[in-house]
């Protein structure tokens, strides 16, 4: 019985999103017909056909690429975890390290990233390190901000009752405040996941051996638009596809937040 | 005669609020001994919950002595079972895991810790929702597995504060039944809070009247209706002349 309420659920799931797959269809179908009708040059703008067809030529090639996209997005990705988590445990040390902290934090995300990409390139080199601090530079806010408030949401009756059984603070923070920051922890990882792939073609946009970001640079420059798109759809997939595996860690690692979701609707 | 399981003498707590000092408590003399269920009763805002905090040592008082088991003014924390009004069950633990919260702080084993939480479920009748998670439990439930957790943590010394407060009054009847059960089995000593004159006398051996804040101690009554205690026994003349006494006391000291 409850396999089969599963079922529904995954199908009740996949028909919600029904409307943008529709929605998205037809602005694929408009935009192929503009370009047909109108006779729109592809140096100019591809048609989606097109951009798929480039997709398939260049596979091998864009495979290559794209692995190093990806590898770079989940090196900065896997360190922003544990610098947010770290910098949220910080944060909620004393109001003071907040004070002095915060601000900083504030700071580093008011700088443009297309700016520092170059300078991270000439400190740093064409190597992997300056892709990796681009991603982490994007991801990291979203993280910690999120799991510090998520550490101040904890009940303080709550933290009463473990004082009273003499619980030191780093217990109160590992057996409750921790965990309670879990799911905002979520939230702020879903939105750094949308980031990360993005930092990470910055920083290959400004000078790399390899990367979808050296692609599309090299490809804009031939006026090779349909190439150029293909890289964008490859970009927008693989982050569709991180934001459903976060989703996914979520589920599996916060069992009980869902089936609360559910008692309460 | 053995020692009180716990002795205040002449206790005060103040505090500063801006600018004003303010006095939350006026000197509380009160004993609890072992064994013994004793309540607290007073109008709302009066301190009881400040006092609480004393006494389990989560705040420190301004004056005053406090003997726990004959210890003088020592380390409280860790040496009552505290559960204040909201069961405050951790959702991502299920019941079990949340009656071996005390058992985790103490660094107890897992497995015995296990071992023992399921033991004590079994014995008050909760083992059928051990493996539930607290989202799936009504609010008596909520509240029977939070006095499991502080049962487990501390059993000798509880102190609940306003426990059934929050549940309607059929659930409220049930836990009361299931309160005095327990303190029975477990011999344990009881510190209570609560506003509900009736809920006093049923439970308690000995009430002590709060004055509105700063809190003194107005009166205290001894309960003498054999025990074990039914809801019927509220009925006789003792307990209805008490009830009417306690709540005139009280009328008076409610301001507003």
């Amino acid at each position: 019985m409850n396999g089969g309420a599963f079922n529904t659920n995954t199908l009740r799931k996949l028909a919600s999103y029904g409307p943008a797959i529709i929605l998205a269809t037809l602005l694929l179908v408009l935009w192929e017909s503009y370009v047909r009708l109108a006779r729109v040059s592809p140096f100019i703008l591809p048609a989606p056909t097109a951009m798929l067809q480039a997709l398939v030529t260049n596979w091998d090639l864009l495979y290559e690429h794209t692995l190093q996209t990806l590898v770079e997005t989940l090196i900065g990705l896997a360190i922003s975890v544990v610098l947010g988590l770290l910098i949220a445990v910080l944060l909620d040390l004393s109001p003071w390290v907040r004070r002095a902290l915060y601000p900083l934090l504030l700071t580093s995300q008011t700088i443009p990233m297309v700016a520092l990409a170059p300078l991270l390139l000439v400190w740093f080199g064409y190597g992997l390190l300056p892709k990796v601090l681009l991603v982490i530079l994007y991801c990291f806010f979203p993280i910690a901000v999120a799991c510090a408030d998520g550490l101040l949401s904890a009940e303080p009756e709550l933290i009463k009752v473990l004082r009273s059984m003499h619980a030191s603070r780093w217990q109160i923070l590992w057996l409750v405040r921790l965990p309670g920051a879990l799911p905002a922890f979520f939230s702020g990882l879903r939105i750094a996941v949308t980031y990360s792939v993005t930092g990470a073609i910055v920083g290959e946009y400004v000078g790399a051996e390899k990367g979808l970001g050296l692609y599309m640079e090299t490809s804009a420059n031939s006026f090779a638009m349909a190439n150029v798109l293909a890289a964008v759809l490859i970009t927008v997939v693989l982050t569709i596809l991180l934001f459903g595996l976060v989703a996914l860690c979520e589920r599996l690692a916060l069992p009980w937040y869902f089936t609360q979701a559910r008692t309460r609707r | 005669m053995p020692s009180p399981k716990l002795q205040l003498k002449g206790v005060t707590h103040g505090y500063r609020a801006g600018r004003q000092s303010v006095e939350a408590l006026a000197g509380i003399d009160l004993t609890v001994d072992v064994g013994e269920f004793v309540t607290i009763i007073g109008p709302s805002g009066c301190g009881k919950s400040t006092l609480f905090n004393i006494i389990a040592g989560v705040e420190e008082p301004t004056g005053g002595t406090i003997l726990l088991d004959g210890e003088v003014n020592g380390e409280r924390a860790g040496k009552t079972g505290y559960m204040p009004q909201q069961p405050l069950l951790l959702p991502w633990r299920t019941v079990e895991e949340n009656v071996m919260l005390g058992l985790d702080i103490r660094r107890v084993p897992r497995k015995l810790a296990r071992e023992q939480a399921r033991e004590l479920l079994k014995r008050f009748g909760l083992s059928e929702f051990a493996d539930h998670y607290p989202a799936s439990l009504s609010g008596g439930m909520s509240q029977r597995v939070a006095l499991l957790r502080t049962v487990l943590f501390h059993p000798s010394f509880l102190l609940l504060d306003e426990p059934f407060g929050a549940l309607d009054a059929l659930t409220r009847l049930s836990l009361q039944m299931w309160l005095q059960e327990l303190w029975q089995s477990l011999q344990a000593s009881i510190l209570f809070i609560t506003h509900d004159v009736r809920e006093a006398i049923l439970l308690s051996d000995r009430i002590y009247v709060f004055s509105a804040r700063p809190a003194r101690v107005l009166r205290v009554v001894e309960v003498v209706l054999p025990r074990p205690r039914r809801p019927e026994q509220l009925a006789t003349p003792a307990a209805a002349s008490l009830e009417q006494e306690l709540i005139s006391l009280l009328l008076k000291e409610q301001t507003v």
